[in-house]
């Protein structure tokens, strides 16, 4: 019976260790891979995947060489699932064992919903500022608002992953439809030097003045990459030309059009909230005679139009504001100590690894409390 | 041999080795100048108050690598001669006050040969064992070119940098510290600091005064002004520079943290015209009675000063008494040789248990013993460092080494009272041993009670996550070390196969059922499985609770429970391994041996976890990058590789397992004390 072999197999313990070894194998190789990828590609690569890839540098093939952390983290499930299906009996003495492997699960399951629903974005805020949006790191949106009235924005935001495809957009708010040309993962923008001689990137705006250098990805921690994209704009009466967009070109460019007028800019992707922070007081200590930071604290005033909440809030290190579904972390600031940055985490499932800590806790202590009476008993009997 | 002397053997070497620690606790009598007495005054630096020979030390560790300066050189192979030292305090005194002294003083340390030749130094200096150590008089002409060249080091990502441009960077430094050290306690050029004080309160009044003119616009006398310029110039250099600041808070209730250097208080004295704090004046008196060698005012000033501080700043007088008589006390350093000499003979103990029965039980009872008394000095300053620090036990790498040798020892002597054969002794006294080895040389680096950064700066979670894991960290090494054990007592003796008590002796089923004498464990081998066993259950306890706890941690922290970090990383492969190895026995996929080898392996998972993450030199925990000891490490794997390596050849190789060896052990003479019994 092919099924009853599939079943014995998926649930053996063989599995279980091959899978747990594996597993150690593939963490190992995953950290030694941060060095060379960075923290957020190796992760992508190793542990958010169902296979780790590999083929020669500069080749575009690549094959499946070792299994990723998707594929190990769903065998897991299986196998300890099965396994439990196979060898439960309803004893209490196996308990502990059981709520254990619950709250294995949990975990396991907990953290895939961190990874597949978690949204991790940054607050930076001079003293003083307020802001009712956070901003994603890792993302960029094409932004173009309409400033004709001046007591009046619209914008019109193209988030990364539609540049990525480089296709066309058109909207019923702006006039002219958006080819995007070409998308940059990653490239510098800098000033046209005199004798430059390759073509500049687009014709409009600054366009002509730069020269845009493609680069490799960023592996450093702390560093990213910054994208860059060429669009046409067209009317239906023509084009309007081409034009660059990166977060290196720091002044909007200005189209004007049909008795219009449009900025255009890159910039990291909002995430807006129907709440406003506002930052009173950053405060940095150092222990004194040296550099050793002591604590850094961002006194922040929170205002929600919708539940008329203002309230002052202290956030430091170690101790965040959950609010709104959304947790607050002081997480950096600038040099001149004016600023601060707040990195913004939103996870519906935060909860999980807690229950699923508590879990294996209790079955923990109720494993070794069942174990320590047996022991007694068979003292007792003697 | 005679009993009596069997006998009295364990207590005759506690006692030798008690005396030793006892001795150090004497005082020492204080010579002509009363440089203990200097030695414990108050200062701060590096964030903290330390004593000044806890800064002395601290310096001349990050400059010379050494805590005090030889006088003579000797061969390395010669050590029972002690030459005369300069011992870490005297050689502060000397740079803050003698400086043309200490300048001609060996003591930078340079290897390098491209470096050597860079700054055209071969030929000078002095040489000891292939090291080279020069005077600052040495390196004067070249300090330009170290500077230049420190600096474009610097500017190279440190796990980047080249040996040569390690060693640039540590040189530069180094001397960049030396320097400032020569700021502590008077500026630049002065022969008598109690005069120039003098001088300065002479020259502050008609100096403000000309001031005062000259903003009126009224005339003014230039020379007065231009006194009064210079000494504040030499005291804002002095302010800016200053590595150590000793001039504590004026009150006893004023805030702990309003200490200042010498310079801010002269700087502020000569603005002012106010009359400078009264530990200057002692301070100055300390520095002049050092540098016109007269004894007498030197230790005037400093029992003086000494009495100033009982009435203003008693509780850092207090500190820096402690900490100078941890210091002096050097537990770590005492705790590891005899936890060195508790391992061979615990060594000796089990090789020679068919042959000499009774003298092996006597030798085994003296390793328990040393184990004991180590493990007692350990305690003592693990718990000294504790109090001194008002933190628990783990703070940093250092921290981590030494409470892993703590708690490695303290699971050993536990296990060893349990199956008394020597076997918890031995690997744990070792595990003891190399890893206050490791703190030993973590210790050079300088401070190691540095302040915490304020991530880091929390007790509750110091307490609980650190403390869970290094256990974890531990359990795992001794683990590992009792299966190295086991393949080599099992390829090279015949004493795996060793029956543990008679046949049908046993009571059953026995009240210690993991005692030698439980009918399951009948052999050595068996229960020495059994003990690895034991071992890994509690590792994989301890390090599934660390990392659950640093989860939550990094939770309330930084928003996630599990980050992918190197040192999250490292953890979670030793729960992995552990929960392979503990499947893998329940599973019936391996015995004994295969556990043995597993445990091996868990030494190379936990080394990785522990030190290799950190050499990786990325991510939110990589706080302390070392690289000499990535070879250390490399080489630890292969011995490590090797041990495996033995253990997998087959068993009919080992001398355990022969048929002969079996026989001929399970029928000897021995017969182990029962652990119920005596």
């Amino acid at each position: 019976m092919p099924l009853e072999k599939l079943y014995q197999f998926f649930s053996s313990l063989r599995l279980t260790v091959l899978l747990l070894v594996l597993g150690m194998v593939l963490v190992f190789l995953g950290t030694l891979a941060q060095v060379s990828l960075g923290l957020y590609r190796a992760q992508n690569e190793f542990f958010r995947s169902f296979f780790v890839y590999w083929g020669p540098p500069g080749a575009s093939w690549r094959i499946p060489v070792f299994p990723g952390g998707y594929l190990l983290g769903a065998l897991m499930l299986i196998n300890l699932i099965a396994a439990h299906w196979r060898y439960f009996r309803a004893d209490w003495r196996k308990s502990g064992i059981v709520l254990i492997h619950a709250g294995l699960v949990l975990l396991l399951l907990g953290q895939l919903a961190t990874d597949l629903l978690s949204v991790e974005s940054t607050l930076h805020l001079r003293e003083g500022e307020a802001k009712n949006y956070s901003e994603v790191d890792r993302r960029v949106e094409l932004a173009i608002t309409e400033v004709t009235d001046p007591a009046y924005d619209q914008v019109v935001t193209i988030p990364q992953r539609v540049l990525e495809r480089q296709g066309e957009v058109s909207v019923s708010q702006l006039p002219f439809t958006i080819r995007i040309r070409k998308f940059y993962p990653n490239a510098m923008v800098s000033a046209r030097p005199a004798d430059a001689t390759e073509p500049a990137p687009a014709d409009q705006g600054v366009g002509p003045q730069v020269v845009l250098t493609p680069l490799p990805h960023v592996t450093e921690m702390g560093k990213r990459d910054v994208p860059a994209a060429v669009v046409e704009l067209v009317t239906p009466s023509g084009s309007l030309g081409r034009w660059l967009a990166s977060e290196y070109i720091s002044q909007p460019q200005r189209i004007a059009t049909g008795g219009r007028v449009f900025t255009l800019a890159m910039r990291p992707q909002r995430l807006y909230k129907p709440w406003t922070i506002r930052l009173l007081d950053f405060r940095h200590d150092r222990y004194p005679g040296t550099d050793i930071p002591k604590n850094f604290s961002s006194r922040i005033l929170l205002t929600d139009p919708r539940n008329g909440t203002e309230r002052e809030v202290v956030i430091r290190m170690n101790s965040p504001l959950r609010y709104g579904g959304e947790t607050y972390y002081q997480a950096s600031y600038d040099p001149d100590d004016q600023g601060s940055v707040l990195q913004v985490v939103r996870n519906p499932s935060w909860l999980t690894p807690y229950i699923a800590c508590s879990m294996i806790t209790v079955g923990l202590l109720l494993q070794f409390t069942i174990h320590l009476f047996r022991f007694a008993g068979r003292i007792v009997r003697t | 041999m005679k009993t009596w002397f069997l006998r009295a053997l364990p207590w005759a070497l506690l006692a030798v080795f008690a005396a030793d620690i006892v001795a150090i606790l004497l005082p020492r009598p204080e010579g002509e100048f009363h440089l203990q007495a200097f030695g414990r005054l108050p200062v701060l630096a590096n964030g903290r108050v330390q004593p000044f020979d806890s800064l002395g030390r601290n310096c001349l560790l990050q400059i010379r690598g050494t805590a005090a300066v030889p006088l003579e050189e000797k061969k390395s192979y010669e050590f029972w001669k002690h030459p005369p030292k300069l011992r870490a305090t005297e050689w502060l005194l000397e740079v803050m006050t003698r400086p043309e002294v200490a300048d001609a003083r060996p003591i930078f340390l340079i290897h390098h040969p491209d470096l050597l030749e860079d700054l055209k130094l071969q030929g000078k200096g002095v040489e000891k064992s292939g090291l080279h150590y020069f005077a600052f008089n040495d390196l004067k002409p070249v300090l330009a070119r170290i500077e230049s060249e420190g600096r474009q080091a610097m500017s190279v990502e440190s796990q980047a940098r080249t040996a040569y441009q390690r060693q640039v960077a540590k040189l530069f430094n180094a001397v960049a510290l030396y320097q400032r050290l020569k700021f502590t306690l008077q500026p630049e050029g002065t022969r008598d600091m109690t005069v120039e004080l003098d001088e300065l309160s002479k020259s502050v009044e008609p100096g403000l005064a000309a001031l005062r003119a000259r903003q009126a616009g009224r005339e003014f006398d230039r020379a007065p002004l231009d006194r009064l310029v210079e000494f504040l110039r030499r005291y804002d250099t002095m302010a800016q520079l200053a590595y150590a600041w000793v001039v504590p808070p004026p009150s006893a209730d004023a805030p702990r943290e309003h200490w200042q250097n010498l310079g801010q208080v002269l700087f502020q004295a000569g603005m002012s015209g106010q009359a400078p704090p009264e530990p200057v004046r002692w301070l100055a008196e300390i520095a002049s009675g050092y540098t016109l060698r007269d004894a007498s005012r030197f230790n005037r000033a400093v029992h003086a000063y000494g009495e100033w501080l009982a009435a203003h700043a008693p509780a850092e007088l207090r500190k820096g008494r402690a900490e100078f008589w941890y210091n002096q006390l050097q537990a770590f350093l005492h705790a590891m040789i005899i936890y060195l000499c508790a391992f061979l003979l615990a060594s000796i103990a089990m090789l020679t248990v068919q042959a000499w029965p009774t003298g092996s039980e006597s030798l085994r009872r003296s390793a328990l013993y040393l184990a004991i008394l180590a493990l007692v000095v350990h305690t003592a300053g693990l718990a000294f460092r504790m109090w001194l620090e008002r933190r628990p036990p783990v703070t940093n790498l250092y921290s981590s080494a030494v409470f892993v040798g703590w708690a490695v020892t303290l699971l050993g002597v536990g296990v060893e009272r349990v199956y008394r054969m020597g076997l918890g002794v031995a690997a744990s006294a070792l595990v003891g041993f190399v890893t206050l080895l490791i703190a030993h040389n973590l210790a050079l680096g300088g401070d190691t009670m540095e302040m915490m950064r304020a991530v880091l700066d929390n007790n509750f979670w110091l307490a609980t996550h650190v403390i869970t894991i290094t256990l974890g960290y531990a359990a795992m090494f001794f683990a590992g070390f009792l299966g190295i054990l086991y393949i080599g007592l099992g390829v090279f003796t015949s004493l795996l196969a060793l029956k543990l008590h008679k046949e049908g002796e046993a009571p059953q089923p026995h009240p210690k059922p993991f005692g030698p004498d439980d009918i399951a464990a009948a052999t050595l081998g068996k229960a020495l499985a059994k003990m690895i066993y034991a071992v890994i259950c509690f590792g994989t306890l301890f390090s599934f609770a660390g990392t659950v706890l640093g989860g939550i941690w990094a939770d309330q922290s930084w928003g996630r429970f599990w980050g992918w970090d190197p040192k999250e990383n490292g953890a979670l492969m030793i729960v992995l391994w552990c929960a392979a190895i503990l499947h893998a026995r329940w599973g019936g996929l391996i015995r004994e041996r295969g556990l043995a080898n597993m445990a091996i392996f868990g030494n190379v998972i936990t080394a990785f976890s522990w030190f290799g993450t950190n050499m990786l030199g990325i991510g939110l925990h990589s706080y302390g990058f070392m690289d000499a000891a990535f070879r250390w490490l490399l080489l630890f794997y292969a011995t490590q590789l090797a041990v495996i390596g033995l253990g997998l050849l087959p068993l009919d190789k080992w001398r355990s397992f022969r048929k002969a060896s079996v026989q001929q052990a399970g029928t000897g003479a021995y017969v182990a004390e029962p652990a119920s019994g005596s």
